[in-house]
């Protein structure tokens, strides 16, 4: 019996690792086969919404052009997960993100650069070339712009606010004729929100980061605790819950557009994802840019660039720069993934197709005319946290001196 | 308990119980290493050792691609040990423990390794990989078109076999429509008359070499990339499959100094070993760093850094209060209605029993996020409900309070399920006695049910300690470890240690895993500490009770 035991075991052990064996080399040969046949893989991360648009046109690059196409929805952490895969060498061939990851993601070697001709590179609007080029390298191919806007009730607010003065006093009378509770839906929350904030902060003469001789954003001139930053946070705090009232940290990212499409605001600061949810509410409203301090300077929002970036780490490099710099810069793509979300494509070609069937893309595009690109280098990550806890402190009453004074020196600590 | 639990031959041994299975005979069970061998057993057994086998071919592949020797070595070791000890007879001790003892240290004690070795090391956000890595970042990243050169339409050929042959680039200008090829070996015209160029530039065909299609192309990918074609001014190399470009890598790493230098400017940025980065003499840093050990860089840190160690001890205090206020609050009032509901006087318990699970029901994740809305200053429903115009999550105490309450009503049903269950443990007569003796409920509660209740929970009330000391949903889904105090947005008046790690870690101003596992390791003594403390405390107070 214990003799039986052990060789049953032994020979389906054997057995097992014969198959194990056998399988691993009847790989390679098939390998070769499909090599001959249909070549390599290409993977593509994106988030979920892109994922769906992207689908239908890589199957159609891949049969195009015999290779296999795989799009993988990453619905959360992207640029983090993306990061930590390619360092362990099991990352995507292709990975399709926000500009403003560009700096992380080649201080970790984890993209490369990308080479587009004179010719490619003049189809695209020109502030989205500038915002995926770092270190005088293009890193990505833009295909959708953003930025926010002021959107309003036209049915509360008829005429656009000139000035934030103007657009308190609107909606202060909203709020004394009890037809509003809120004066401006601009999302803050407990800890701020740099973003949002962003277009008064210029208004009021701050910046984030001074340029270099060739147009690039010097890590070295930090405007965040100069006395420009905090002359605009002075002005800031005027609207704040000890001033107007206009800005709250109880508006929060999850229910500012709420508040919006709950009626019980005039006035929301946001960008085209508002869109769809203003439309399911039924409300009338209209897209202006945001409005700056009376005799304040312009009020420039950020502008993202959403691109496709090459891998650097990834296992079909050829294909995907192919892929990347010859497929993703037709219109027709661009077109498809602005059906799947609404943000103005950065291919002109594209851009002016879309157009003349949505009236909201050229008002938000018009709004971000004059915004400044998002900075992507990698010293701008330590501006969000400290950036917007100051904003979230001065918004709730705290002097805004000592505050930004002290933002100032954290981040300048972060950078390295 | 008498009846023997071990294996299915017991049942055999019971009185005038026959076994009814068919199928094989079984041999009578004499000794120990004498077991029967049942059929299931040895399906089991093959089955189990198979997996093992295959488990052990399948993580052996990537290894030896890796070539990371020692790792196959304990693999191999491993697996061998393994099919030894169940293939034979002897080591039956060993049988039962070696499954557990492997998924120890492949979860736990490999995890806390691996934690302690990454806190000597800067490991983050620019200095993930290896030095080489960083060299060959900053040199692809570094390659600049040529400006004027032309831009070609690239065809990948070979001479030979398509999956194994040398590579050429077959080039053609756009605009003069002259042709090449290029290899390793440098850029040679071609004979106009030996191609065929399909209209859109492209050459399709050529004599004496095979074109690739996309997706043969596709296969050799690596090939291609690696492919440069030297000229006077750069090199040719690849741009996706169908175009090329004369590009010039700026920057090169220079062994002999250990530097990197550019071509262009003449800067040098030299290695710093100690911090895992290029530096140039005017201070510049490049971008791309490698992984260095610092030793107890991260420690020191910790311990000296105002920024961190004046945060460190404030939230160690919070943190100490939060976590007893959770357990402490939450078996109180648990245990408060378990008590209720103990007395025989009380009707309907069922419902009543139904009705206080229910927070225990439900996933605590959403009801955080649902508990952060209801005390939003102007939309909460604690505000709205109460009249109340509290900024709970703005102020100091108000946010703690807050937290504490969710967590009170999250955690409360557990502890009046534990209670409800100790209580049923403890026998009636005791408190009956008491009564009959003279004394008051409270003087009861106090003398006996108590002491009970707690030799039977305490355990239960460390563990939840334990868990409460690094409960980060708690606060990052109310109040992210907010308010932060004006002038330090490092740490907020609800952070407890591991919210404020976990930001470190993976925070939005870029990873620091050195530092934050530095944190961690801390962490981890003071729970250890706490824990050690508390379970002696407690078996002391079993001796006495039992």
């Amino acid at each position: 019996m214990r003799i039986r035991t052990a060789g049953v075991v032994a020979v389906l052990g054997l057995a097992l690792a014969a198959s194990g064996c056998g399988g691993s080399d009847s790989d390679k040969p098939a390998a070769k086969e499909s090599a001959k046949a249909t070549g390599g893989k290409l993977v593509i991360w994106a988030d979920d919404k892109r994922t769906a648009a992207l689908k239908p046109f890589a199957e159609e690059f891949g049969k195009e052009n015999g290779v296999t196409v795989e799009v993988q929805a990453v619905s959360k952490d992207l640029q983090t997960n993306f990061v930590t895969a390619s360092q362990q060498g099991s990352g995507p061939d292709v990975v399709v993100g926000a500009h403003d990851w560009i700096g992380n993601m080649v201080q970790n070697g984890a993209i490369d650069p990308v080479q587009l001709g004179a010719e490619q590179k003049s189809a695209f609007n020109e502030t989205a070339i500038k915002a995926v080029t770092f270190n005088g390298q293009l890193y990505g191919v833009p295909y959708a712009t953003e930025n926010i806007a002021l959107i309003r009730n036209t049915e509360l607010a008829p005429e656009a606010p000139k000035t934030i003065e103007d657009l308190v006093a609107a909606g202060k009378k909203l709020k004394a004729e009890k037809k509003a509770s809120e004066i401006l839906c601009l999302q803050s929350g407990q800890n701020g929100d740099a973003y949002h904030i962003y277009p008064l902060y210029t208004s009021g003469g701050g910046y984030l980061f001074g340029t270099t001789a060739n147009g690039d954003y010097d890590p070295k001139d930090l405007g965040v605790g100069k006395p420009e930053s905090i002359a605009a946070f002075q002005k800031i705090a005027k609207l704040g819950e000890k001033g107007d009232g206009a800005l709250k940290r109880s508006i929060t990212g999850e229910n500012s557009i709420a508040t919006f499409t709950g009626k019980k605001c005039a006035f929301l600061v946001s960008g085209p994802w508002a869109i769809a949810d203003a439309k399911k509410a039924n409300i009338s409203y209209d897209i202006s840019p945001v409005p700056g301090f009376a005799g304040g300077k312009e009020a420039q929002p950020f502008v993202g660039v959403q691109a496709f970036y090459v891998a650097a780490k990834g296992k079909n490099k050829a294909l995907a720069q192919e892929f990347v710099t010859n497929y993703v810069t037709k219109p027709e793509l661009a077109v498809a993934l602005y059906k799947a979300e609404p943000r103005p494509p950065a291919l002109t070609a594209a851009f002016d197709q879309v157009k003349g069937e949505d009236a909201d893309l050229a008002k938000f595009s018009e709004a971000g005319k004059n915004g400044q690109v998002l900075p992507a280098i990698p010293a701008m990550a330590a501006i969000w946290d400290p950036f917007g806890k100051a904003e979230a402190a001065i918004i709730g009453g705290a002097d805004p001196a000592r505050t930004i004074t002290a933002a100032g020196k954290t981040i300048a600590g972060q950078i390295k | 308990m008498s009846t023997s639990l071990s294996g299915p031959g017991s049942a055999e041994e019971a009185p005038g119980r026959k076994p009814v299975r068919r199928g094989l005979p079984r041999t009578p069970r004499t000794a120990r290493n004498h077991a029967p061998i049942t059929a299931t057993g040895l399906v089991v057994k093959v089955v189990l050792l198979g997996l093992v086998a295959g488990i052990a071919i399948w993580a052996a592949f990537p290894l030896v691609e890796a070539e990371h020797w020692v790792g196959l070595a304990i693999l191999a070791a491993t697996t061998a040990g393994l099919f030894y000890l169940y293939l034979s007879r002897r080591h039956i001790p060993a049988k039962y423990l070696v499954p557990g003892t492997i998924f120890l240290i492949a979860f736990q004690v490999f995890p806390v390794l691996y934690t302690a070795s990454t806190a000597f090391t800067n490991f983050g956000d620019g200095h993930r990989g290896s030095k080489d890595d960083a060299i060959v970042a900053i040199q692809t990243s570094s390659v600049q078109q040529v400006p004027g050169s032309t831009e070609y339409s690239l065809s990948i050929a070979t001479k030979g076999d398509p999956a194994t042959g040398a590579l050429v680039f077959l080039l053609s200008d756009p605009k003069t429509r002259e042709v090449f090829a290029g290899d390793a070996g440098g850029l040679r015209k071609l004979d106009a008359g030996d191609v065929t160029v399909s209209p859109t530039g492209k050459i399709t065909d050529a004599a004496g070499y095979t074109v690739l299609n996309f997706g043969q192309a596709s296969g050799r990918s690596k090939d291609i990339t690696d492919l440069v074609v030297p000229t006077a001014g750069g090199a040719v190399r690849s741009n996706g499959l169908s175009r090329a470009y004369e590009g010039k890598a700026v920057r090169a790493y220079d062994a002999g100094c250990d530097c990197v230098k550019d071509s262009e400017t003449g800067k040098t940025w030299t290695a710093d070993p100690a911090n895992g980065s290029f530096v140039a003499a005017d201070g510049e840093r490049l971008a791309q760093g490698w992984k260095v050990n610092v030793g107890l860089k991260n420690f020191t840190r910790v311990l000296t850094d105002p920024d961190i160690s004046g945060p460190f001890f404030g939230t160690l205090l919070w943190n100490f209060a939060f976590a007893i206020g959770s357990t402490g609050f939450t078996f109180l009032l648990g245990m408060a209605i378990a008590l209720a509901l103990h007395s025989p006087r009380m009707r309907g318990t069922n419902l009543y029993r139904v009705l206080l699970i229910l927070p225990y029901a439900m996933p605590s994740f959403a009801m955080l996020l649902v508990w952060r809305d209801m005390f939003n200053t102007d939309f909460g429903l604690v505000n709205d409900l109460f009249g109340l115009d509290i900024d709970w999550f703005g102020g100091t105490w108000s946010a703690r309070i807050a937290v504490l309450l969710v967590q009170l009503w999250l955690g409360y049903p557990y502890m009046f399920l534990v209670a409800t269950g100790a209580l049923q443990a403890i026998p009636r007569e005791l408190t009956e006695a008491t009564s009959v003796d003279g004394a008051s409920p409270w003087q009861s509660f106090r003398a006996v049910t108590l002491p009970l209740l707690l030799v039977a929970l305490s355990p239960l009330l460390i563990a939840s300690f334990a868990y409460n000391f690094n409960n980060v949903n708690a606060i990052l889904f109310t109040t992210e470890g907010g308010p932060f105090a004006p002038d330090n947005p490092t740490n907020g008046a609800t952070d407890l240690l591991i919210t404020y790690t976990y930001r470190l870690a993976f925070g939005a101003q870029g990873a620091e895993y050195g530092l934050a596992t530095t944190v961690s390791i801390f962490i981890f003594a003071i729970v250890a500490i706490v824990a050690a403390i508390s379970f002696s405390r407690t078996r002391k107070q079993e001796e006495v009770y039992s």
